[in-house]
């Protein structure tokens, strides 16, 4: 089988190979045997076909002996799969919001990050928030997946991962335009390492080099929210208008239904971040885009200006 | 009998009724005439999916843009399934061959409602027209043939005329259920018992039930769906405080069986060719009759196990799963007997024949692959993957596909008096065989891998199974090409056949005129012995 890194990996991999078995085992013996007939009963070798009885044994028996194998399958099946819906009292939980088109990792203590850190052989809790529309979360190296839905209670799942190392997360629930490119990492820290970044005080505010090129962290912002999945940086539309060149012009937008001319400035990107609906660029269309307030803060839209402007240059 | 060329003894295909030309076709009531409007449109619009098939695997060739942009590749793989589904497998064999030849191979002259008959394509081209008109005005849906709540509420692009046409659609399916359901009932031959009836009727049977109990089912979903969109009711979209998952039951419960309103006339179709080539009795005669009946049954209470990982109570799941791997066993029981029919037989290898067997083949694939969808712990890994993508073409490509092109194969010299170059149908074959298998195969690996369907770009660790897929859908879209242009050269230019049994059938059909006269016989058939009494 593929890379397998969590405790639910051996019950479904024993599943898959339970399974697959019995179905290679079939699929290579009837051909074999369709093969066979048609080399030795094809009408050069038997120009005369000999009549035979149904048998009501053989029918009864090519009943049974599948139902009995299609049992063990819905079995082993059951026991690979029922931990994954028994998530443990004790563990680390982290909630995980999906939006069009990207993840965020939100942690107990407040921490959000774009990729999801996590300790080795501990059980982690993932509680699943869609913002929008469905989304599924799916770790193919740890077997799960499970939909998110916008609005369900208790949405969540959970796993142990047993060996360190990062593996991908892909939205597996076809949510629009950029689906493909909704995936995230997930990265499997040993314990004291996880806990140390975890309780980490210099990462819970916005790290600051006095040295720091603000473009550079600007840039560093608008790839972790996934901001470029809808605004490219080389000019192209994609579902949002362009990020490149923009900085500084009057721009047409559509307010309440009437045009206006707009300077793209500081306030304008603030707003179009808080309030994406109240001003839509000419030629594209509103409710496209959820408010990114209280997850990006007004410190972090400084250094994102700071990299439009740079865009310009 | 005598070739007479009495009035009596006219053609379908030349029969002079009220309308000429093509009035006399679209406006005809003979189930043959109907029969073959269905088969030309299928034609034409299964050529149009294809090709969008075929552009969709460019695209996938390599990683990034390749040949088209992501709005593009979602609209593609959105008209792709709303036509393969809708237009071609949900019609299907009944519409087809079920039109033509469901009548003759009971001894009936007609179905039983040939008004309601020509009413149906007439739907079935509204339907059509409407589906169509979401091309043409405001750009193309992009949700996917299943039109998951609630992005099917928030997408800009054009969902509506897409719903609205499918629920046509399905006015077209019930209609011809009914029409089956009935012709079945009321118009055997005499003599011609429950069970001395051929095995394609009974599965058309079958299946007929499906569509008139199941099909209501997403007429009524996919108008709620229209109410949502259009007076935001709030039944699925949570924004307005509905519930998402109870849109998907509500698909499936129909799409679900959907799936054996596809496949059962197919498995009838190959019960009649596997006893002719082979010149045997169907083995287990009874045993495929049940286990049609038993599918027809079981299969809606499946829906679920598409649902494995949608958020639905862990109960439900494992009846789900319990209840999948019950339904699988009717279908293996009919492999066991195909098979069985082969033995001791006399093998005659036509074209029909390898359609046939390769049938069996690739549907012990999706089959078997099914079994691994069936479970849950296997489920929660491949499910929305291209391993479910490989899966349901091997059932519903090769499954119902590959039995198309048997009973098209087979029926051919019936239906239009003429024969297609042997040679040029087995090569067809071969490549289109070859280039299916190169094409789907490497998806069941790309998905164990991880890699998410209706995925327009992907991690280059999913590049290989890729290139080797892309490269068998250009394989298989030259072996189409060879079959479909042999055919259509053949029902025109092919040499002209009045045998009435080139094959050696027992079935009824092989009795009447070829091809068949307006109404099918001067005198109804009595019919004495059991179907498939080879000596």
């Amino acid at each position: 089988m593929i890379l397998g890194a969590s405790t639910f990996v051996e019950g479904v991999d024993f599943a898959f190979m339970f399974i697959l078995g019995i179905a290679f085992f079939f699929l290579i013996s009837i051909t074999a045997v369709m093969i066979f007939f048609i080399y030795r009963y094809n009408k050069k070798r038997n120009p005369k076909a000999t009549q035979v009885k149904d048998s009501t044994t053989l029918e009864i028996t090519w009943t049974v002996i599948p139902l009995i194998l299609v049992m063990g399958m819905f079995y082993y099946g059951y026991v690979g799969w029922i931990p994954m819906k028994k998530p443990p009292e004790e563990g680390v939980t982290i909630t995980s919001h999906a939006r069009m088109w990207s993840f965020s990792f939100e942690y107990e203590n407040g921490r959000v990050s774009d990729k999801l850190y996590v300790p080795v052989d501990t059980a982690v809790i993932i509680n699943l928030n869609a913002m929008d529309v469905l989304h599924a979360f799916y770790i193919p190296a740890f077997r799960i997946k499970e939909d998110m839905v916008p609005g369900l209670a208790n949405n969540r799942t959970w796993f142990e991962a047993t060996k360190t190392g990062s593996y991908s997360v892909f939205c597996a629930e076809y949510c629009g335009l950029q689906h493909s490119y909704m995936l995230s990492e997930v990265v499997v820290m040993e314990q004291d390492e996880f806990w140390e970044w975890y309780h980490d005080p210099d990462a819970m505010t916005l790290e600051v080099p006095d040295d720091a090129d603000p473009a550079i962290l600007g840039r560093q912002i608008i790839s972790s929210k996934g901001c470029t999945a809808c605004h490219s940086l080389d000019g192209s539309s994609l579902v949002g208008p362009t990020f490149a060149g923009r900085y500084g012009e009057t721009i047409t937008v559509i307010t309440d239904g009437q045009e206006r001319e707009v300077l793209y400035d500081e306030e304008y990107v603030k707003r179009s971040i808080y309030d994406p609906d109240y001003d839509i660029t000419e030629g594209f269309r509103p409710g496209q885009m959820l408010s990114y307030e209280g997850e990006i803060s007004e410190e972090e839209i400084e250094f994102i200006v700071a990299f439009l402007e740079s865009l310009n240059e | 009998m005598s070739e007479t060329t009495s009035s009596k003894h006219v053609s379908f295909l030349q029969y002079k009724g009220k309308y000429k030309g093509i009035l006399g076709w679209i406006l005809s009531t003979d189930h043959k005439r109907v029969g073959l409007l269905y088969l030309y449109t299928m034609l034409v619009f299964f050529s149009l999916a294809a090709i969008l098939g075929l552009l969709m695997k460019l695209q996938l060739i390599a990683p990034g843009y390749t040949i088209m942009g992501p709005q593009t590749y979602n609209a593609m793989f959105t008209v792709h399934g709303i036509i393969m589904i809708f237009i071609i497998v949900v019609p299907g064999l009944p519409a087809v061959f079920g039109n033509f030849f469901l009548p003759i191979m009971i001894g009936a002259k007609d179905v039983a409602f040939p008004r309601l008959n020509l009413a149906s394509w007439w739907i079935y081209v509204i339907g059509i027209l409407v589906v169509l008109t979401s091309q043409f005005v405001g750009g193309w849906p992009d949700t996917g043939w299943t039109f998951y709540a609630p992005y099917s509420f928030q997408t800009p692009a054009n969902v509506l005329p897409a719903l609205f046409g499918a629920f046509i659609l399905g006015f077209s399916s019930i209609l011809t259920g009914i029409n089956f359901v009935v012709t079945v009932h009321r118009m055997r031959a005499p003599g011609m018992s429950w069970f001395k009836m051929p095995l394609f009727p009974w599965t058309l049977y079958a299946t007929a039930w499906v569509q008139i109990l199941a099909t209501p089912v997403i007429g009524i979903t996919l108008l709620l769906t229209v109410m949502e969109r259009v007076l935001g009711v709030g039944v699925f979209d949570p924004a307005l405080g509905g519930d998402p998952i109870l849109y998907q039951h509500l698909f499936w419960i129909y799409s679900h069986p959907a799936v054996y309103i596809m496949i059962l006339p197919g498995m009838g179709a190959i019960s009649e060719i596997l006893p002719v080539f082979s010149q045997k009795r169907i083995y287990g005669y009874k045993a495929i009759v049940l286990s049609s009946l038993a599918i027809a049954f079981v299969g809606y209470f499946v829906w679920g196990h598409h649902m494995f990982t949608s958020g639905m109570s862990g109960r439900a799941l494992y009846a789900f799963s319990f209840l999948t791997f019950i339904v699988a066993i009717p279908s293996a029981i009919k492999v066991f007997n195909w098979v069985s029919t082969m033995y001791k037989g006399s093998l005659n290898l036509q074209t029909p024949f390898y359609w046939a067997t390769s049938f069996i083949f690739v549907f012990m694939i999706g089959g078997l692959t099914g079994l691994v969808l069936g479970s849950l712990a296997t489920n929660v890994h491949v499910h929305d993957t291209h391993f479910v993508v490989a899966h349901f073409h091997f059932i519903v490509f090769g499954g119902t596909g590959f039995s198309f092109m048997a009973a098209l194969h087979y029926w051919f010299p019936k239906m239009f008096g003429r024969m297609y170059d042997a040679n040029w149908a087995n090569t067809g074959w071969a490549v289109f065989f070859s280039g299916f298998l190169t094409l789907y195969l490497p998806m069941f690996y790309l998905g164990i891998q991880g890699m998410p369907r209706r995925y327009y770009d992907y991690l280059p660790e999913f590049h290989g199974g890729n290139i080797i897929s892309s490269l068998g859908a250009i394989l298989m879209i030259a072996g189409a090409m060879i079959i479909i242009v042999n055919l259509v050269r053949s029902s025109r230019h092919g040499q002209k056949t009045s045998d009435k049994n080139p094959w050696g059938g027992r079935t009824l059909e092989w009795e009447t005129d070829t091809p068949p006269t307006l109404e099918n016989w001067d005198e109804i058939p009595n019919v004495t012995e059991e179907p498939y009494e080879y000596k």
